[in-house]
């Protein structure tokens, strides 16, 4: 394990793995905060759908915040390059998540103008969730990079109609997660309510993911000869079709598996195409930073290696115990 | 204005916002420990009462800790991104240590905190309380490890290109100012804690509101007011101590001392003109010798052994230095003037004193920050002090008017943050704890 490819390896796997974890934890909270003015109809209901988010919503956007320092620490050239090149995007992923953060707690306290705050936390969590999705549309699908391994688009490049769609694909799944997440923690009207909203969403899944699959095999043809793809492929399938096997049986507590099923599938995918890049170089492939010309010294990866491999576990432990306290469905009361 | 200076306004700006929040965390949390031992102890249902409200407070101040600190996180990348292509070797991992050691321990814990008194049985509610007490110092920790490795860098090697590569961790971690600056922030917040519950208390206990509780909490107030800027206070000078060992030209800077001299004096208010390189104000005449090894003919280095170019800013540091300390000072008084009082029996009918309380609550954050204005304005020009200039840490692609929108847009967030934050935490405090 002396070779630094190695270890070059194996933290492009772990920063997957991280947003991965961000996508499937921190997904359904923003997809509660999307979906909150939607399905809750009274105050209770709302009380009930933000409390099963309360608990949870802020150890989940720690995965975010370990992503980006797993990413700052392993390969410091695209963290430095996505960041300030994408400025004015992650300027509003900074907004948008400040703003999600603080609705939910002076709601709570400022009764007056809750009905503003809900509003707030609708516009923080779409905003945030679609501009992550466009984000990773453009390092995946590739920017315009100088020789200095700097930015050399604008802000026009990074609307284009790939990022959005992997924006708008992004939007489609967290809701689905959310929604998922909605029926597995609420009772009676409210869930019928849930329930509704995600057999919608189920459909909506459908048509972007087909979308999706088929852009990536065209943009990425060695996809085409990539086992993984398929694998991708099959458990997006298995996903969706799970889902609406589960809503017709009512089996709550499989939702929210197999909706996190189809995010595994969306995610491989993109994994697979975009190995072994970390930003690719649009028009000159050998610009890209990768992670051999992107990373730090073997030393570094080696420090990191232990720190995440033994930390890591522990956080996943005491994650879910502090989930299994509050399982079961929300309650209305606050604290 | 070019766009260095705006990135640097904007990262004094939103670092300096950020810092008002966990500098309330650490001792909050240190308190709701110290009050959930007692009631697991005691069994007492004041000190119950005294963990709910403060978990209360609490949330609010860490939801706006948390929602700024991902700024700070992006910062270095969206603004010093050529900052991070030289260093993400050894600061990287420091800041993903904190998120991986500390941050999560901290905030999957707060929620078991705020929302799980009556989920869980009261040993793993103290549990809790325990995780987030040591979450936050840890992330107190890694974050000044990362900061103090840029006052004084250490575990380093430099290669050809001009990267720096981590090549010890434990020295880069264990930097010589880590530990002391640890310290010392720490005890800040401890006593910024103390002083905002004491001050809360003595709004209650002055307007006979909420009996036991109010006066418990007084108490516990008062006694940590009392200690902890004594112990600031030694902190501060060993801190000093090592300022004038690993960086004397930001000591130097920070006296207003311009020549090399034996036994020098120590300013207690004044103001430095750098125009004729003088320093004017009230001093005690070799008191900066005696404070840094008991000697009075000690020599301490003045600013003129270092080239001008390289200086700092001198009256702007030497000013917010002097009031971080006078705020300590005058801390020293007044917690020493409660604990008095408490002794005395006399602390619940001191009107006069009880009513000067809540108007001390902000008054260890302006000792928070510009004792951190101090140490960062006074390492300038370096950002990694004598490696690398503020200059060339900026990110190229970003331009000075995306900065000019960003910062306003900061500062427009911001503000609508702060007066939200005092608005809500006024609240907290008028419907107070538990009856
Ligand atoms: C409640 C806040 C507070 C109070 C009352 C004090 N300080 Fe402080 N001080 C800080 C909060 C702070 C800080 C915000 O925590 C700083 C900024 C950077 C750091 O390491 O700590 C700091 C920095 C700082 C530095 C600069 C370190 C450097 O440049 O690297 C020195 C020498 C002192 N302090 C010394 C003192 C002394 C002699 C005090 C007298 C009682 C004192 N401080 C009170
Ligand atoms: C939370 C308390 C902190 C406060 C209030 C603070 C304050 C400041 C201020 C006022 C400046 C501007 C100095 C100038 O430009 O003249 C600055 C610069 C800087 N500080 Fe700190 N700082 C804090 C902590 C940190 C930490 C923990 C780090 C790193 C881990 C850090 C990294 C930097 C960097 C990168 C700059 C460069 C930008 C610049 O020079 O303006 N700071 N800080
Ligand atoms: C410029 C340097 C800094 C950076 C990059 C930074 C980064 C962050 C980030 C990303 C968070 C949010 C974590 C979450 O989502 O829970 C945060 C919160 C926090 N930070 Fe900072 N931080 C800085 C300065 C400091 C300093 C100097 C301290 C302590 C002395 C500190 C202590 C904390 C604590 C205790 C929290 C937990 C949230 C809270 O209590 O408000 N930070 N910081």
């Amino acid at each position: 394990m002396e070779n630094i490819q190695n270890f070059q390896l194996l933290w492009f796997f772990l920063i997957a793995f991280l947003f991965l974890g961000y996508a499937l934890l921190d997904g359904f909270d923003l997809g509660v905060g999307m979906l909150l003015p939607f399905v809750g109809k009274s105050k209770k209901e709302k009380d009930i759908l933000i409390n099963s988010i309360g608990p949870v919503w802020d150890g989940n956007e720690v995965w975010l915040v370990t992503g980006a320092g797993a990413l700052f620490a392993a390969f410091p050239h695209a963290y430095a390059t996505a960041l300030s090149g994408f400025y004015p995007a992650m300027l509003l992923v900074l907004f948008a998540l400040i703003f999600r953060a603080v609705s939910m707690e002076f709601r709570a306290n400022d009764e007056k103008r809750a009905w503003l705050w809900e509003k707030v936390l609708l516009a923080g969590s779409g905003l945030a969730t679609l501009l992550f999705g466009v984000a990773l549309g453009n390092v995946i699908y590739g920017v315009p990079l100088n020789y200095k391994m700097e930015f050399a688009g604008s802000v026009l490049t990074l609307m284009r109609p790939v990022p959005l769609l992997f924006g708008i694909v992004a939007l489609a799944a967290v809701l689905m997660q959310g929604a998922s997440y909605a029926v597995l923690k609420t009772e009676d009207d409210l869930q019928l309510r849930c329930r509704e909203a995600l057999y919608i969403i189920l459909w909506v899944n459908v048509a972007t993911a087909a979308v999706y699959f088929v852009v990536m095999a065209l943009i990425f043809p060695a996809l085409l000869s990539n086992a993984l793809f398929y694998v991708a492929v099959l458990l997006s399938m298995l996903g969706l079709a799970e889902i609406l096997f589960s809503l017709r049986n009512e089996n709550d507590k499989a939702l929210f598996w197999k909706s996190s099923l189809f995010f595994w599938g969306l995610w491989i995918a993109a994994t697979a195409a975009h190995f072994p890049n970390i930003i690719k170089g649009i028009d000159a492939p050998h610009l890209s930073i990768t992670i051999y010309n992107g990373s730090t010294t073997l030393y570094t990866l080696q420090v990191m290696s232990i720190i995440a491999l033994i930390g890591m576990p522990i956080v996943i432990a005491y994650t879910i115990f502090v989930y299994r306290i509050f399982k079961g469905k929300a309650q209305a009361r606050h604290y | 204005m070019d766009a260095l200076i705006l990135a640097r306004l904007q990262f004094a700006f939103t670092v300096g916002f950020h810092f008002l929040f966990p500098a309330m965390t650490l001792g909050t949390s240190l308190v709701i420990l110290f009050s959930e031992t007692m009631y697991l102890v005691k069994k007492e249902e004041a000190y119950r009462k005294i963990t709910d409200f403060l978990a209360r407070i609490l949330g609010l101040i860490f939801v706006v800790g948390t929602a700024t600190g991902i700024t700070m996180e992006f910062s270095f990348g969206m603004n010093w991104s050529g900052y991070s292509r030289v260093v993400g070797d050894i600061f990287g991992p420091l800041l993903a240590a904190e998120a991986v050691i500390a941050f999560f321990l901290e905030s999957v814990f707060i929620g078991v905190l705020i929302f799980g008194r009556n989920k869980v049985s009261p040993k793993v509610y103290w549990l809790s309380a325990l995780l987030v007490f040591t979450g936050g110092h840890l992330s107190a920790f890694w974050i000044l490890a990362a900061n103090s490795w840029m006052q004084t860098p250490a575990g380093y090697e430099i290669f050809a290109t001009g990267k720096i590569v981590l090549s010890n961790f434990s020295q880069a971690l264990l930097n010589s100012s880590t530990v002391i600056r640890f310290f010392h922030t720490v005890m800040a917040s401890w006593m910024t804690c103390a002083i905002m519950i004491a001050g809360i208390a003595g709004y209650y206990v002055r307007k006979r509101l909420h009996g036991e509780t109010a006066k418990m909490m007084l108490k516990i107030g008062i006694i940590l007011f009392a200690v902890t800027p004594l112990i600031q206070l030694s902190l501060g000078h060993l801190h000093a101590i090592q300022v004038i060992e690993t960086q004397p030209e930001k000591a130097a800077v920070m006296e207003g001392l311009f020549e090399t001299t034996k036994g020098a004096p120590l300013y207690l208010a004044g103001y430095v003109d750098e125009q004729n390189e003088k320093t004017y104000g009230i001093y005690i005449p070799r008191m900066l010798s005696i404070l840094y090894n008991f000697n009075l003919n000690s020599e301490i280095k003045g600013l003129r052994e270092f080239p001008k170019d390289n200086w700092p800013p001198v009256n702007l540091v030497f000013q917010v230095y002097h009031v971080m300390v006078g705020v300590g000072m005058l801390a020293i008084f007044m917690g020493l003037l409660g604990l008095f009082l408490l002794v005395k029996n006399k602390l619940f009918e001191a009107k006069k004193y009880l009513f000067i309380l809540p108007y001390l609550i902000p008054l260890p954050h302006i000792a928070h920050e510009t004792g951190w204005i101090s140490a960062e304005v006074g390492r300038q020009p370096w950002i990694i002090y004598k490696l690398m200039k503020t200059a060339d840490a900026a990110s190229v692609v970003v331009s000075a008017n995306q900065l000019v929108f960003s910062l306003i847009m900061f500062f427009l967030i911001y503000s609508l943050l702060f007066v939200m934050f005092v608005y809500l935490f006024v609240k907290i405090v008028k419907n107070g704890p538990e009856e």
